[in-house]
């Protein structure tokens, strides 16, 4: 009786947000899902026929008549996976030990570093991006900087480059990482570092058997909170990119504004879903694991 | 008893919050003999976890030297001291399980995994915790973490072992077991220990000496029986057992007896040696050492205390003056509100040279 009261209860709290996101989330995804299916339209829009060429197109089943099976797709695809992958990786070589450098410092200065790696949050990304745009330009900052110094002699090409890209994925990145690694560091027991060091244990060894495992969370929660909107990330290669930026987001976007292929940008974006998806499952059964024991 | 660890004039200071500097060391002179189980006792915040901390390097001495074995410690980092420690909160790695716990030291020493594995068994035996390799530190109860983390600290044979508070978490019944374990196993392995009490009882009932530290700095070192019957100071006597602390003016000294007078009139007996009429000094009389009868110092029992098969009484002297805690047989008509006298014998009065 008591449990299905309680279940009574927990229906009533989680019906508005279960009413929320099915009408506001699941069902657009569905629409989704069932578009990537159809064929486009001649002017936008949808044809009520089922149409797999779609994924053809991307994976290479086209009839070659109606759609054309272009390699270009499964690039793009690779391109952003190893952009965000490379985001992933550079974020955390720079949060890892700056994180360990915080959790140093007095409480007063900690909160002011914390204020300060959440301030990007208070101004728009688009105005932020433009700024690295202005930086990063043949006459921005960086290049005047490097040529009155002599270290260079022509502007560097950093702008609409793929590294132009992955730097400002990682700037944007920066405070997504930096949070789940502080807040891991933070909580590593000292006297377990104490103790491997006491039992003869070397800081390498003390390192990769004790921190390194118990921060493992941290790392493990920051790698995917960045890894999942880099991979479907627009914005920064829209602003920063050029030809060799583009990332599969873009596409995503410029099949549904630009060129009005609702089907094949749909399919696009199941891809990405389906990548996001794998990722979730890998991390989730993984922490499970690590914590079976608790 | 050759020396092992020798540690002279150590000291350590903090900058406080305030901005202020204290000695948490401060000239601290130190020999532990192999094999000795040595106990540091005293308030908290005298430097007791401080000076475990610079024997295992996780502080650095700002002055002083620190020798084990004839070896200069003061370069060495903490994971090349052959000293282990096993800390007050236990510190157990929880992400990995008992058994690998236990293994620990030999692992990163390289040992390989069969003699490991051989001497994690043994270890586990020694202190109770055979088949208990394959959980993890989470799923045991506090007293079984203890052993692990003692199991831990001793696999790789260390010359001295530093215990701080390791039995501060457990209950009475526990703690008393624990202590006998301990003893046993410090008797058995050969190794030294250095252990850190709040509880005196316990300082007293394991130790070969006890060290009685004072705001970093050791007020008397000496065995347990030396600093229970002869303390050097008031600090020492009072923070050891219970104590009924009399300054008296020696008023004349009769063959190998002295007799001394408190301020308000009450008389004890003192042992002449050394005494000499007009001194002041404090005479030191424990709760046990008045018996009760029909001659001594003339009192009223205030209030009672029932221990068992003894009772803890608070007598007021008739004379005036402070009450005076006796430890009683049950039955021995000490009743509250009874008059009584207490006797004494004057060889068992400690005496103190300051008033
Ligand atoms: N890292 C530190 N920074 C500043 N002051 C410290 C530090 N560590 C210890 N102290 C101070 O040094 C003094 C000695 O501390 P310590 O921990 O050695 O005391 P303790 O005898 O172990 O006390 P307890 O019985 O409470 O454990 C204390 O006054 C403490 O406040
Ligand atoms: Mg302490």
């Amino acid at each position: 009786m008591a449990i299905r009261r309680q279940s009574v209860v927990l229906g009533v709290l989680l019906a508005p947000v279960t009413l929320f996101l099915g009408f506001f989330f699941l069902l657009p995804l569905l629409i989704i899902a069932l578009y990537s299916f159809l064929s486009p339209g001649l002017y936008g829009g949808v044809e009520w026929t089922f149409y797999h060429w779609n994924y053809g197109r991307i994976f290479g089943w086209a009839d070659g008549i109606n759609e054309i099976f272009e390699p270009i797709y499964l690039q793009i695809l690779w391109r952003s996976l190893s952009f965000a992958a490379l985001t992933v990786v550079l974020t955390l070589i720079l949060c890892y030990p700056v994180a360990f450098w915080v959790s140093r410092l007095s409480e007063r200065w900690r909160l002011v570093f914390m204020f300060l790696i959440t301030l990007p949050f208070f101004s728009s990304l688009i105005v932020r991006l433009y700024a690295w745009l202005l930086i990063l330009k043949p006459t921005g900052l960086f290049n005047t900087a490097l040529l009155s110094l002599g270290v260079i002699s022509e502007p560097l090409e950093i702008l609409y480059t793929p590294t132009a890209v992955v730097l400002g994925m990682v700037y944007v990145m920066v405070p997504f990482m930096f949070l789940p690694l502080y807040s891991a560091v933070d909580n590593l027991d000292r006297a377990q570092v104490e103790a491997s060091l006491d039992l003869g244990a070397n800081r390498v060894q003390t390192f990769l058997k004790v921190i390194l495992p118990q921060t493992l969370p941290g790392i493990m929660g920051g790698a995917v909170i960045v890894f999942i909107p880099s991979v479907g990330n627009f914005v920064v290669p829209d602003v920063l990119g050029g030809a060799k930026g583009l990332m599969i987001g873009n596409l995503v976007e410029q099949q549904f504004l630009s060129a009005r292929n609702w089907p094949f940008g749909s399919a696009l974006s199941m891809i990405i879903m389906a990548v996001v998806l794998t990722v979730l499952l890998i991390s989730v059964t993984r922490a499970r694991k690590a914590g079976g024991h608790a | 008893m050759a020396a092992l660890l020798e540690i002279s004039a150590a000291r350590r200071e903090f900058v406080t919050p305030e901005g202020g500097r204290l000695a948490a060391l401060d000239g601290v002179d130190l020999t532990v003999g192999a094999n000795e189980f040595v106990t540091l006792l005293g308030p908290s915040g005298c430097g007791k976890t401080t000076l475990l901390r610079a024997i295992s390097g996780f502080e650095v001495l700002d002055n002083g030297t620190m020798r084990l074995d004839g070896m200069d410690l003061t370069a060495l980092p903490p994971f090349r001291r052959p000293v282990n420690t096993v800390f007050q909160s236990y510190a157990l790695f929880g992400h990995m399980t008992v058994a690998r716990n236990v293994g620990y030291a030999l692992e990163v020493a390289g040992v390989g995994k069969a003699s490991r594995d051989a001497q994690v068994a043994e270890a586990l035996e020694k202190v109770g915790l055979a088949g208990m390799g394959g959980r993890r530190p989470g799923q045991l109860s506090g007293g079984q973490r203890q052993r692990v983390a003692l199991a831990r600290a001793i696999i790789a044979k260390p010359r001295l072992l530093l215990l701080d508070e390791p039995l501060s978490a457990l209950d009475r019944n526990l703690r008393q077991q624990m202590q006998l374990e301990l003893k046993t196993l410090q008797h058995s392995l050969g190794i030294a220990f250095i252990f850190v009490t709040h509880d005196q009882e316990e300082a007293l009932t394991m130790s070969d000496r006890i060290v009685v530290m004072r705001a970093g700095r050791i007020e008397q070192i000496g065995s347990p029986r030396d600093i229970y019957r002869h303390p050097k100071n008031r600090f020492v006597a009072e923070f050891i057992g219970e104590t009924n602390l009399f300054p008296v003016t020696v008023d004349h000294v009769a063959g190998n007896i002295a007799l001394g007078r408190t301020a308000d009139g009450v008389e004890l007996q003192l042992p002449a040696t050394g005494r000499s009429v007009g001194e002041q000094v404090t005479a030191i009389l424990r709760p046990a050492d008045f018996t009760l009868g029909t001659a001594g110092i003339p009192g009223q029992v205030t209030r009672e205390v029932y221990l068992g098969s003894d009772l803890y009484i608070f007598v007021q002297p008739k004379a005036g003056g402070p009450e005076i805690r006796v430890i009683a047989r049950d039955g021995a008509g000490a009743a509250e509100g009874a008059a009584v006298h207490l006797a004494h014998d004057p060889t068992s009065v400690h005496v103190l040279e300051a008033a």
